[in-house]
């Protein structure tokens, strides 16, 4: 409202810890009006923290809300509403099977003689969209005959109709949209800041982020590193600071990675010819040899995930084929590559690597016992050996094999999976983000098992957001951006030339 | 100092263990009967034969806890088998006409003669036994591998059941006068014969789940299937098993109880049973979301729901208004054991130990 200060949104000193980690420390944050703002930072910065604090879904520990020269404290995403802050999610919360027109005016029809007026409630929302977002659609057809774009700005429409909104918030909308469809959205999210509104953008496209922001926000670890203008910061820049690391510091080799080199054999143990999975990963082609650790970098979103996926088998490819050792891969599951000796270290820990309920021996002897089957039971003494093994081997904080493994810290249950999957003995360990949120010690320490496994003859592929990391550990690194593996080096590799490709930046 | 540490452990080790809350509640359940109901725990030895209220309830209660044992599967895996005792009357149905088949010629036909049936004992259970086996792969193919809500996929036999069985039956109820038949429900030896029924699965049950990897597949599945499936577990073969099994189980379950009636009538028999089997595991202490889960336990929580039951009819509480009662006390059950009561009586008791 006041001339003076153009600022419609300033978050300060916002912090929010979550048991056992602190996913918001003093966080500031401020957005202007008519303006789009793009808030970034890897998996765990923040970011969706910072919004839930905003949309009144989490309360902030410390710290101040001032919308509009007045503070405010979101109790719940209705609340957040009636102040006039809207978000639209990546997943659209809407009806599909309901028309347009309901969907924009739910519970708010227009009523004539008792009854709902349908014939106004579509002229209504007809107007809406037109005048809103300048979209001309039949607004009586189902929400699920339109494209996802047109899904997500219905979606748009009908928050910015259920109050005056201020701030719009889009939590990664065009993560499933195509070029046109994106352009379609931008059109509107222009329009909207030529109204004022005030815009705050999620998305892991740098290209997007360069394309329509006016500022941008980044977080690293909950922490603020800092906001600039869009137009004075070039994108590698923007990369460094993301992914935490100057351009100048370089690490050196470690011996135990020279040395593990030599052994690298030349007949690929796995490789992937031209494989694809559609909306996931674009064909491509990789081998992973015995001996070898291979990196794979990339933003989030960039593929890393997906392409761990279809080697594991959990995505079946739609083209291509997986050779290993030499044979085509016919049966495409996570049983049938850990019968063949692939294993793989999920990235979502809680929900597709640990069995909470289940002790430590329990969680640790899970794939060798799928692997035997049902009837070949692998006794209690046996168990506790193998259990206390890896316990010991890998140092893994529990005071017996007995222990739920819901009890242990983030690092000590990443260790039990390590421990799930080297039990199986693999020739192929594929390990996603073995180290994310664990602390520093267990990340050294997982990163030299890693290199250890690859010098006794193991091959494997070190999916991971830090690039630090990935220089470190690896022989060879393949870049994936976008959904496409865009490159690959070996050797020497310039730490430069790999953030340039990342961007998709020139050099 | 010492000493009491380790009574303290002592103690947390019992209260910890998954069988204490149940058999506290089947002890305060008859502690209830042993106050207001005189003579509750007189046994008789009639020619070597033990009667009583005691043996009532575990006779009366073999038919919850064999449906308990197998309920227990299916909600470890974090489903639920809604259609158990439509299965008990389609498999007391197969059983009572392959003894007395007069029902199919459309006549009620009283076979007095206690040797006579039409086809032989093996026969009659063995038939009986491998429809309710197929009943259960029939609930496992829906939940499993057409991805049907266990709910709903169940609610479907369970609706549809009886009236198999009414069909199967010509829509008589069956006399059943074969006396080796008999046996399975009334005979006794010592202890009435249904107890070793269930003495047997319930060992053949543990075997099953803890002496091969089914268990701790079960288990894993019910509390995290994602994790499972990215560890090689087939979840789909684990749930068509457990439902399998529990079909299995509802079938032995539908002879006990056909065979204490001496009667096939597919409209009674194993009459909302299914809730009672459902309670009996939720006392013994597996969660409905699916995960551990303890045999031993869900067979006491089966004891829990009869002895209540066998307790309100000895009180004189009427038929009518048993279902009411029995709500209320399971409610009473299942609160005093709920984690934040359970909280409240560790700390008593760890308090207790240190005063």
């Amino acid at each position: 409202m006041s001339a003076t200060n153009d600022y419609i949104l300033t978050m300060e000193g916002i912090c929010k810890a979550f048991p056992g980690v602190q996913a918001l420390d003093d966080v500031d944050f401020s957005l202007k009006k008519g303006e789009i703002h793009c808030l970034v930072g890897e998996n765990g910065a923040g970011k969706s923290t910072l919004i839930k604090v905003l949309t009144g879904v989490e309360r902030p520990d410390a710290g101040q809300i001032i919308l509009d020269g007045e503070e405010i404290h979101p109790r719940s995403p209705q609340h957040s509403q009636t102040l006039g802050i809207s978000t639209v999610y990546q997943e659209v919360n809407l009806c599909t099977n309901l028309s347009v027109a309901e969907n924009i005016l739910i519970g708010r029809e227009p009523w004539k003689f008792g009854r709902i007026d349908w014939s106004a409630t579509n002229v209504q929302a007809a107007n809406l969209l037109k005048r809103l977002l300048d979209i001309d659609i039949d607004v009586t057809k189902p929400l699920d005959t339109y494209t996802v774009a047109i899904q997500q700005m219905v979606a748009i429409a009908r928050a910015l109709d259920i109050a005056s909104t201020k701030i719009l918030i889009l939590d990664e909308p065009t993560s499933s949209l195509d070029v046109n469809e994106t352009q379609q959205l931008f059109k509107v999210m222009r329009k909207l800041r030529a109204e004022g509104v005030g815009i705050i953008f999620i998305t892991h496209f740098m290209s997007q982020v360069y394309e329509i922001s006016d500022r941008i926000t980044v977080l690293r670890n909950g922490k603020l590193v800092g906001a600039f203008e869009t137009t004075s910061l070039p994108r590698v820049e923007l990369i460094a600071k993301m992914i935490g690391r100057s351009l100048n510091e370089l690490d050196d080799m470690s011996s135990i990675k020279l040395e593990s080199s030599k052994h690298i054999k030349d007949e690929a143990i796995l490789d992937a010819q031209k494989v694809g999975h559609a909306g996931t990963i674009r064909p491509f082609d990789l081998q992973l040899r015995a001996g070898e650790v291979v990196g794979l970098a990339g933003l989030l979103g960039s593929g890393r995930t997906e392409t761990a996926r279809v080697l594991f088998g959990v995505d079946k490819p739609d083209t291509g084929h997986i050779e290993f050792d030499g044979a085509t891969v016919t049966d495409h599951s996570p049983l049938g590559s850990i019968k063949r000796g692939i294993a793989l270290c999920p990235e979502d820990r809680k929900a597709e690597g640990i069995v909470d309920d289940l002790t430590v021996r329990e969680n640790i002897v899970l794939a060798i016992q799928a692997n035997k089957g049902w009837f070949s039971h692998i006794g209690a003494q046996e168990q506790y050996e193998i259990a206390n093994r890896y316990i010991e081997m890998l140092n893994i904080a529990t005071p017996t094999a007995d222990q739920p493994v819901k009890n242990l810290s983030g690092g000590n249950q990443q260790k039990v999976i390590l421990a799930r999957w080297l039990a199986t003995h693999p020739q192929v360990l594929i390990l996603d983000e073995p180290t994310r949120g664990i602390d520093v010690g267990t990340k050294a320490e997982i990163q030299k098992l890693v290199l250890e496994l690859a010098d006794e003859g193991m091959a494997c592929l070190f999916i991971s957001s830090e690039l630090e990391e990935v220089l470190r550990t690896s022989h060879r690194i393949a870049v994936l951006r976008e959904r496409e593996k865009v490159a690959e080096f070996s050797g020497e590799v310039d730490e430069h030339v790999i953030m340039h490709t990342i961007a998709g930046s020139e050099l | 100092m010492k000493q009491l540490a380790k009574r303290t452990l002592r103690w947390r080790s019992i209260t910890e263990s998954r069988l204490f809350f149940p058999t506290v509640a089947l002890l305060l359940v008859l502690l209830f009967d042993f106050i207001f109901i005189p003579g509750f725990f007189t046994i008789e030895n009639r020619d070597g034969n033990l009667y009583g209220s005691l043996i009532d309830i575990l006779r009366n209660g073999s038919t919850v806890s064999l449906l308990a044992i197998g309920m227990t599967l299916v909600i470890a895996t974090g489903g639920v088998d809604l259609s158990v005792g439509a299965v008990m009357a389609i498999a007391a149905s197969v059983a009572g006409i392959l003894m007395n088949p007069s029902a199919l010629r459309n006549e009620v036909f009283f076979v007095t003669d206690p040797t006579y049936t039409f086809q032989p004992l093996w026969v009659v259970i063995g038939a009986a036994l491998f429809v309710a086996l197929l009943c259960g792969l029939w609930n496992g193919v829906l939940v499993a591998y057409m991805k049907i809500q266990p709910m709903v996929a169940t609610l479907v036999l369970m609706t549809a059941g009886r009236g198999i069985a009414q069909l199967i039956t010509n829509g008589l109820r069956v006399q059943i006068t074969y006396r080796p038949f008999a046996y399975i429900g009334q005979g006794w030896f010592i202890l009435p014969f249904s107890l070793y029924i269930v003495a047997f699965v319930l060992l053949a049950t543990w075997l099953l789940t803890r002496k091969t990897a089914i268990g701790m597949f079960i288990e894993s599945v019910g509390i995290n299937f994602r994790s499972s499936y990215f560890s090689g577990i087939q979840e789909s073969k684990v749930k068509l098993l457990a439902y399998a099994f529990c079909g299995f189980c509802a079938g032995i379950a539908g002879l006990v109880a056909c065979s204490n009636v001496k009667t096939s009538d597919a409209n009674n028999i194993g009459l909302f049973i299914e809730l009672d089997a459902i309670l009996a595991v939720v006392i013994g202490g597996t969660s409905m979301a699916g995960g551990r889960f303890s045999l031993v336990a869900s067979v006491i929580g089966g004891l829990v729901m009869q002895a209540v039951t066998q307790s309100m009819y000895a009180i004189g509480v009427p038929a009518f208004a048993l279902q009411a009662i029995k709500s209320v006390v399971v409610i009473i059950v299942i609160l005093l054991f709920s984690e934040q009561v359970k909280g409240l009586m560790l700390r008593v008791g760890a308090g207790k130990k240190e005063a």
